[in-house]
């Protein structure tokens, strides 16, 4: 299935929750509202051949209304075809459904995605953190904590121009 | 026959047929001549160690080519490269296992302080979790400058006064770091 025809079949199942489409970049890249997810991905892997979950990640864009966002990437193996989602949540409630029952592969990645971004994957059989410790009581990656880590004692702010 | 440097003899009494040191002394000599080193290499540094331990640089001149790959047989422990904040209780049991008495060394710039990785995920020093002896600059360090610092371990177990591990400054330390 070509981008086109790709395009045209989407525009037909999904009218609201459908916000944008973009071509411009190599992979095809839609992005929709989070209530779908589930049901989009679902449809392309029995309907359209989209059987492989190449990557899934979180993304942090402060002062957008819908700041924390998720990122999944398929691939059809049969057609060489890619397509990239990506879909948004509000920060004081990330709340996106999981999509470990379509893609066990997902597991791991919703949990590495949990971890560092803080976004609860509903559905998720066991949403605890991957990579961090386990002690750690912020998410990381999010675009609102310094770099540094806050327990170095060594650096004296002088020395790096602050 | 070529000169052969031996280990000086510490300061003591001698004369015909007899020499009379402390004992402390003597027990520093066998000790700092014989250490068995648990490597804890974790990246970069590692490697230095390895060459370290290799034919060129040859630790065993030191009395050390004895790796002790448990730490309970070891007497020093060397840590070599970053230690991530996951890897820190690993780090203290490992320490714990040790027998008394032990020596740590801190190889390179991340298990010293961090190094350039001032970041989330990982240990800012080593001495953040278990009390270190020397410190080994360098990212990471050649390796003489690892012999350098293994010969200032050298230094502390020579001198080291036998009711050290007893004393109530040195209990105190490892309370500090939540070891009994």
């Amino acid at each position: 299935m070509d981008n086109n025809s790709m395009i045209d079949s989407l525009r037909g199942k999904y009218t609201t929750e459908l916000f944008s489409i973009d071509e411009s970049s190599d992979i095809l890249t839609i992005t929709v509202n989070k209530s779908c997810i589930k049901e989009l991905v679902r449809w392309l892997k029995d309907e359209i051949g989209f059987g492989f979950l190449t990557d899934l990640c979180g993304i942090h864009i402060p002062g957008q209304t819908l700041e924390l966002g998720v990122v999944y990437h398929l691939h059809n193996l049969p057609e060489n075809k890619r397509i990239r989602i990506k879909t948004f949540t509000t920060k004081d409630n990330p709340k996106m459904s999981s999509i470990t029952e379509i893609f066990s592969s997902a597991n791991w990645m919703e949990r590495e995605t949990f971890d560092f971004y803080g976004i609860k994957f509903v559905g998720h059989p066991n949403l605890i953190r991957i990579l961090n410790v386990e002690y750690l009581d912020y998410f990381p990656m999010r675009k609102e904590y310094p770099l540094e880590d806050a327990t170095r004692s060594d650096k004296d702010d002088r020395f790096f121009g602050r | 026959m070529p000169q052969y440097t031996q280990v000086a003899p510490p300061e003591g009494y001698s004369a015909p047929g007899f020499f009379a040191t402390t004992l402390d002394q003597v027990v520093g000599l066998a000790r700092k001549n014989s250490i068995w080193p648990l490597p804890f290499a974790t990246s970069c540094c590692g490697i230095e160690f390895m060459a370290t331990m290799g034919a060129n640089y040859d630790l065993g001149r030191f009395g050390s080519e004895r790796l002790s790959f448990s730490p309970r047989q070891a007497d020093l422990l060397m840590v070599m490269g970053t230690i991530a904040k996951k890897m820190g209780p690993i780090l203290h049991q490992i320490y714990e296992q040790m027998a008394e008495p032990r020596w740590v060394i801190a190889v390179g710039a991340c298990a010293s302080s961090g190094g350039i990785f001032d970041t989330y995920s990982v240990l800012q020093g080593i001495d953040k979790v278990v009390p270190v002896d020397v410190y080994v600059p360098g990212c990471p360090p050649r390796p003489e400058q690892i012999i350098d610092g293994f010969m200032k371990i050298q230094e502390l177990v020579g001198n080291e006064p036998l009711r050290r591990r007893y004393s109530p400054e040195y209990r105190s330390l490892l309370e500090k770091y939540g070891i009994k």
